[in-house]
């Protein structure tokens, strides 16, 4: 005997910002009925769908995999898309655009920042002497896969981003994401460009706005574990500023 | 970013053990007045373990050793991330096991530590 | 790109919380509460002679310099980033107040331990 799942309501409250509309965000309330099954992506879908056709969020996977449907659930940077509507229940829910980066509408933010800083850690590899297609497969051993495996699942959710508290004051700092990605690079077998990110990290820019808040790595929907990433380099970066003090170090 | 830090309890933690520094700092002044009371002689470093028998003085290392302890609690158990991956035997090692290897140091440390500090003058 | 000033910085505010994470509880309690209460007996009490004796060695001095100075870093360091993180703008004078008394507190302790 098949059955239908039980509907209940939980009450949504979005922060709407809609230039040319109202020069300042506002809350919006909305009676959203769900089934244990939906999840706050779909939550916000029926809102669109049915309820308020203008509302403004970025979505595409539906599977935590596109990194496109980040944003506050109650105070909490989460994907909306993994993130279940019945662990709210009754709500109400409230559900917030990104912090840490300017609103455009509604739901979605302004990333240039991030976009901006991505070509500065050179996420490509660069190695030493330049590789032919026509040279076959540039191999690996397992244990060389396994030192930056775990860094390359980053899906530039912008999670961390707005977990990192420092990154909030000081827009400056290269911040946790960037970072991951930049150790990815670094850790790989195959890339030569290591030193030159290095400056990067090194830099005032680097890794030295961090003071290990590890929140980054809490919120990270792939475990990726960008606190570690960000701290294992200042130890890197700190042991490169001991070896300058050395005799011939510089 | 006003009050950011009150925004989530994982915040608060974060700014508990940032306040330890406080104390920590604190502990290292009592202990440099000591030291600059035992350069001056027997009668200044004797004024100094006077005042460490008052009841404020006391009072304020019961609340020292409280905050040392959760300094040694939150430093191992942020140590994970801090630390470069730890690989045995092929095998990531995983947080908690270097939070507890940690803490057990500690306690050897401490032990160590007491034991000197309670031998008989030699 | 500018080179960051941080890393003396933070290796001494790393080997002061080793430390401190390390013994500093049990100091504390030694220090603090066990010797002037006398819970070890008059034989293990904190008595002038004792801790000029331990003060006299170059081991003993290095310990209690380190105790103090690397404390006083690893507070310093601690404490300059969260002004920071409560909105302080970072200045001279926040330097001088957490990186400057720790220095202040390096020399002094070392220049006691000197003459014990």
């Amino acid at each position: 005997m098949s059955s239908t799942p039980e509907t209940r309501t939980i009450a949504v409250e979005v922060l709407r910002y809609q230039p040319g509309h109202a020069s300042t965000p506002y809350v919006e309330r909305f009676d959203v009925p769900f089934t244990d099954d939906m999840s706050v992506l779909q939550g916000l879908q029926h809102i669109k769908d049915r309820l308020d056709g203008s509302l403004t969020f970025r979505w595409s996977c539906r599977m935590a995999i596109c990194g496109s449907c980040g944003m506050m659930i109650d105070g909490v940077p989460r994907l909306a898309c993994h993130t279940f509507l019945r662990d709210f229940w009754p709500g109400p829910l409230r559900i917030e655009a990104l912090a840490h980066f300017p609103i455009e509408r509604d739901l979605v933010v302004d990333a240039s920042d991030f976009i901006a800083k991505l070509p500065r850690i050179k996420p490509w590899l660069e190695p030493a002497v330049p590789l032919r297609v026509s040279a076959g497969e540039h191999l690996q051993t397992p244990t060389q896969l396994s030192r930056y495996e775990s860094f390359s699942h980053c899906i530039n959710c912008l999670l961390c981003y707005a977990a990192c508290p420092q990154y909030g004051l000081d827009k400056a700092f290269l911040g946790p994401g960037l970072t991951a990605l930049l150790h990815r690079y670094n850790s790989d077998s195959r890339d030569a460009a290591k030193e030159e990110r290095m400056e990067l990290v090194n830099s005032e820019e680097g890794v030295w706005g961090c003071t290990a808040v590890g929140y980054c790595s809490e919120v990270c929907p792939k475990q990726v574990d960008p606190a570690n990433a960000v701290n294992q380099n200042k130890t890197a970066s700190a042991l490169s500023w001991l070896v300058r003090l050395l005799p011939g170090g510089a | 970013m006003d009050g950011w830090w009150r925004r989530d309890r994982f915040f608060l933690k974060y700014m508990a053990r940032e306040l330890t520094a406080f104390f920590v700092a604190a502990y290292a002044l009592v202990l440099l007045a000591g030291v600059i009371r035992l350069s001056q002689g027997r009668e200044a470093f004797d004024g100094w373990l006077e005042g460490l028998r008052s009841g404020w003085s006391v009072g304020l290392h019961l609340v020292l050793l409280a905050v040392f302890l959760f300094h040694a609690y939150s430093w191992f158990s942020i140590m994970p991330k801090t630390m470069p991956p730890l690989v045995v035997s092929g095998r990531r090692v995983p947080a908690w096991a270097i939070t507890t290897a940690g803490l057990a140091c500690a306690g050897v440390a401490s032990i160590a530590l007491f034991l000197l500090f309670t031998g008989r003058p030699r | 790109m500018k080179r960051s000033g941080q890393p003396p910085y933070w290796l001494l505010f790393g080997a002061g919380g080793m430390l401190s994470a390390l013994v500093g509880a049990m100091l504390v309690f030694l220090t603090g509460i066990a010797a002037p209460l006398g819970l070890f007996g008059a034989d293990t009490a904190f008595t002038y002679e004792r801790a000029a004796a331990f003060a006299h060695g170059p081991l003993g001095k290095l310990a209690v310099e380190m105790v103090i100075a690397l404390f006083l870093w690893h507070g310093a360091h601690r404490i300059y980033h969260t002004l920071h993180d409560f909105g302080v703008r970072l200045n001279a004078f926040t330097w001088l107040a957490c990186y400057g008394v720790a220095l202040a507190g390096t020399v002094t302790a070392a220049v006691a331990l000197a003459v014990i």
